[in-house]
């Protein structure tokens, strides 16, 4: 079952032009948590002096996270904008890790999806940031206009 | 902080030379970030940019690039308006989405509602066509890291 809801999720991520230029890619899905995977490049660097990747990548990251979890919750799927995000930014990635998002729907209301989820370390599984995202149900399955 | 960064920072506080400093950072070259206008304020714009694109059904600019557009331009933001201080680190970033953001040109202005001696509060408007009508509004602390 959650090999099914991996292959989903990928097809999701993988057709989202951003997320193809950043290079992430899904670990793990099943019904209620997606975990992605963000390598480090140059390209996300947000201070060129040391080399500490830009939060909005971590941003990226988890929308992207969060948004496929809540849509994955859905046995249809259902593309489910979002409302709202809070990064909490613990403390700087080391430069050169990849960065590991994993996100969990906590609720499913009739309107709402409410998700959470944390950015870690590859390496040591350090918690480098913490994510709170709700999303809008709005009907939307894959393939419908 | 290295010599070069510190020479593009003078620069741009002698000469109001600012692309340098936002072309100093690979993830604002990345999204596209440019400074769009300088009054009193500077207001930055994120080109209509098809690799932004998050929703390839509307199509829409990705939330998080929006988010981290925002977030960058709040960097941005301090370092081009408060003395001495180097990048500020990002603390926390919360982001309130108003209207999908369409593939446009994107405007972002910030708002320093208070800037201690070692935290800012800033505030984040986005917007397309009418700034009256923002796409979304963010909010975010920075720590203040002393040259």
């Amino acid at each position: 079952m959650s090999d099914q809801l991996t292959q989903r999720a990928t097809r999701f991520v993988s057709v989202l032009p951003h997320c193809r230029v950043l290079n992430m890619t899904v670990e793990y899905a099943d019904g209620e948590k997606v975990i992605l995977k963000l390598p480090y490049s140059e390209a996300i660097i947000g201070n060129p002096d040391n080399g500490i990747v830009a939060g909005g990548s971590l941003t990226t990251l988890m929308d992207t996270a969060c948004g496929t979890a809540a849509f994955n919750c859905f046995e249809d799927g259902e593309v489910c904008p979002t409302l709202d995000l809070r990064m909490d930014y613990h403390r700087a990635a080391k430069p050169g890790e990849n960065l590991i998002g994993e996100a969990r729907v906590v609720k499913r209301a009739n309107s709402l999806v409410f998700t959470q989820g944390e950015v870690r370390q590859e390496s040591d599984n350090v918690v480098v940031a913490t994510c709170t995202a709700n999303f809008m149900r709005i009907g939307l399955r894959l393939g419908s206009k | 902080m290295t010599e070069a960064m510190r020479k593009i920072l003078q620069q741009c506080r002698d000469n109001g030379d600012f692309d340098a400093v936002i072309n100093a950072v690979p993830y604002a070259g990345l999204l596209g970030i440019k400074l769009h206008a300088m009054d009193l304020q500077p207001t930055f714009i994120l080109p209509a940019n098809k690799d932004n694109i998050g929703n390839p059904m509307l199509p829409a600019i990705h939330g998080g690039v929006i988010a981290g557009c925002m977030e960058t331009s709040a960097a941005l933001h301090l370092l081009m308006t408060m003395e001495s201080i180097a990048l500020p680190k990002i603390i926390d970033f919360s982001i309130d989405y108003l209207r999908a953001g369409r593939l446009q040109d994107t405007f972002v202005s910030c708002q320093v509602w208070r800037q201690g001696s070692r935290v800012a509060n800033v505030a984040i408007n986005a917007w397309q066509t009418d700034p009256g009508e923002p796409i979304a509004t963010a909010r975010a602390h920075f720590l203040l890291v002393q040259e």
